[in-house]
């Protein structure tokens, strides 16, 4: 047993901090393309639209139904081989990809039940002033269900964050990858992760801090 | 002109509207009563389709649908011919009393922001709600969100406004504004079809009542001649009941 090197911690904390950028930037993008997808699969669920219903439960089925690291293999050495023009695409875009694709399936089913959750007066009143479909869900459905969904949404985003380190399996240089190398190199293995969780760590308690600020927001509505 | 011919809606076998033909004039002020369960609130309801006729005609203006082969254009043309007062008020609750008026004004009638808030500002002192133009439903007393409920419906400039039980839900001590309020609209001749148990109310305002059992139209007369002089047995043995 050897005594831990909080010197080489204090000097691998500033090179890895460099790579918190790129662990956002994959996370948040990832994210954005996400919800937007997952809210049209979610009204697609609830409108059950012939035909399209059938694919999007199949998508919903297959991203929840295989693991993330085999989604991102499929995505970054499978597809190429298949689709000759994806030969270009690296290892960040496989991952956005992926993490668009797999969280997206999830988040589907969390907003779905929360528009389901959604009282049948606000859909009556929509309908009796004359709103179209469109108009009532963006309008007041979505932004109600919102309320309820953003619990769930954000915590698949911690997930997210932290899935955005597999991309280290796509060769890609991030948190992972970089404290991988660093440790490689000088064999503190354990002090390399351990700042490498504590990145993480503080990362998503930032994360809880702003979910908790955006549910009062949220809430504003119904404070009495 | 508002003209009902023959409607008819079942509800699986059960059949709660059966060949219902009414026909109201502008201005006019009609009131529906009778027992609970007997049609009154789906006749309402479907004459904006947010419950779906089987079979006849409802003719609003210029807009006449035949129930049975009512596309998605004809219900949106009579929704925005309608104003409707829900029971349980059904404010948007992600929205200010303000924003319950303006919401539509902005999204269907394509109103500019201003002037949606302008007309919203005037609505908001005629149902004397000014004070609270920025609060939330959660946070008005029932009075105060039916008050903005009809305010919204007003807001529309709807030729027909159909009012289901609108004081039902509220505790005794909010009925009396929104009676109120329902009363100053009367008076502007806004044509309106109203389902409500308070015959003193009705015999002010109705121009004709009709009095519905098992999803017929029954009865129908003015005030004096339905409340006081009613024929059928029915309406007998109902007012009875009410008296």
């Amino acid at each position: 047993m050897r005594a831990l090197d909080v010197d080489y911690m204090l000097g691998l904390l500033p090179v890895l901090l460099g790579y918190v950028p790129l662990t956002l930037f994959m996370a948040v993008v990832g994210m954005a393309f996400a919800l937007v997808l997952a809210a049209l699969m979610a009204v697609e669920r609830v409108a059950r639209i012939p035909v399209l219903d059938v694919f999007v439960r199949l998508f919903i089925s297959f991203f929840r139904g295989t693991p993330l690291l085999v989604q991102l293999f499929l995505f970054y050495f499978g597809l190429p081989q298949i689709l000759s023009f994806l030969t270009a695409i690296n290892g960040v875009t496989a991952t956005i990809m992926g993490l668009t694709l797999h969280f997206s399936a999830y988040m589907a089913e969390s907003i779905r039940a929360a528009i389901l959750g959604v009282d049948r007066a606000q859909w009556e009143a929509s309908r009796a002033v004359g709103m179209t479909q469109a108009q009532m869900m963006r309008r007041i459905i979505l932004p109600q269900a919102s309320r309820v969904a953003a619990p769930t949404l954000i915590n698949y985003f911690i997930d997210m964050v932290k899935s955005t380190s597999l991309a280290f399996t796509l060769g890609v240089t991030e948190l992972m990858g970089a404290a991988q190398k660093e440790a490689a190199g000088s064999f503190h293995y354990f002090e390399a992760f351990l700042v490498v969780a504590a990145i993480y760590w503080i990362m998503v308690e930032a994360l809880s801090f702003c979910q908790r600020r955006l549910e009062i927001y949220l809430n504003k509505a119904h404070a009495r | 002109m508002i003209s009902i011919q023959h409607l008819n809606k079942s509800f699986g076998n059960t059949p709660v509207l059966r060949d219902i033909s009414l026909d109201i004039s502008p201005g006019e002020r009609v009131v529906v009563i009778g027992p609970s369960g007997t049609g009154k609130s789906t006749l309402l309801r479907c004459l904006n389709f947010l419950d779906e006729p089987d079979s006849g005609t409802i003719a609003i203006g210029d807009l006449s649908v035949d129930a049975a082969r009512a596309s998605k254009v004809d219900i949106l043309g009579l929704r925005r011919r309608t104003g409707f007062v829900f029971q349980n008020y059904a404010l948007f609750a992600n929205k200010t009393a303000r924003q319950n008026i303006t919401e539509a004004l902005v999204t269907v009638k394509g109103m500019s922001r201003a002037d949606a808030d302008a007309r919203a500002n005037s609505i908001l002192r005629e149902t004397g709600l000014e004070a609270r133009a920025d609060a939330y439903p959660a946070s008005l007393s029932g009075g105060q969100q039916q008050r903005v409920g009809i305010g919204r419906a007003m807001a529309l400039d709807a030729e027909l406004l159909l009012f289901d039980e609108p004081t039902s839900a509220l505790d005794p001590e909010w009925v009396g504004e929104v009676l109120d309020l329902m009363r100053k609209l009367a008076e502007t001749r806004q044509t309106m079809l109203i389902v409500t148990h308070e015959m003193q109310f009705a015999r002010e305002i109705a121009d004709r009542i009709l009095f519905m059992d098992g999803g017929r139209i029954v009865e129908e007369g003015s005030p004096a001649q339905l409340l006081d002089a009613p024929r059928d047995p029915r309406t007998k043995g109902f007012l009875r009941r009410v008296g």
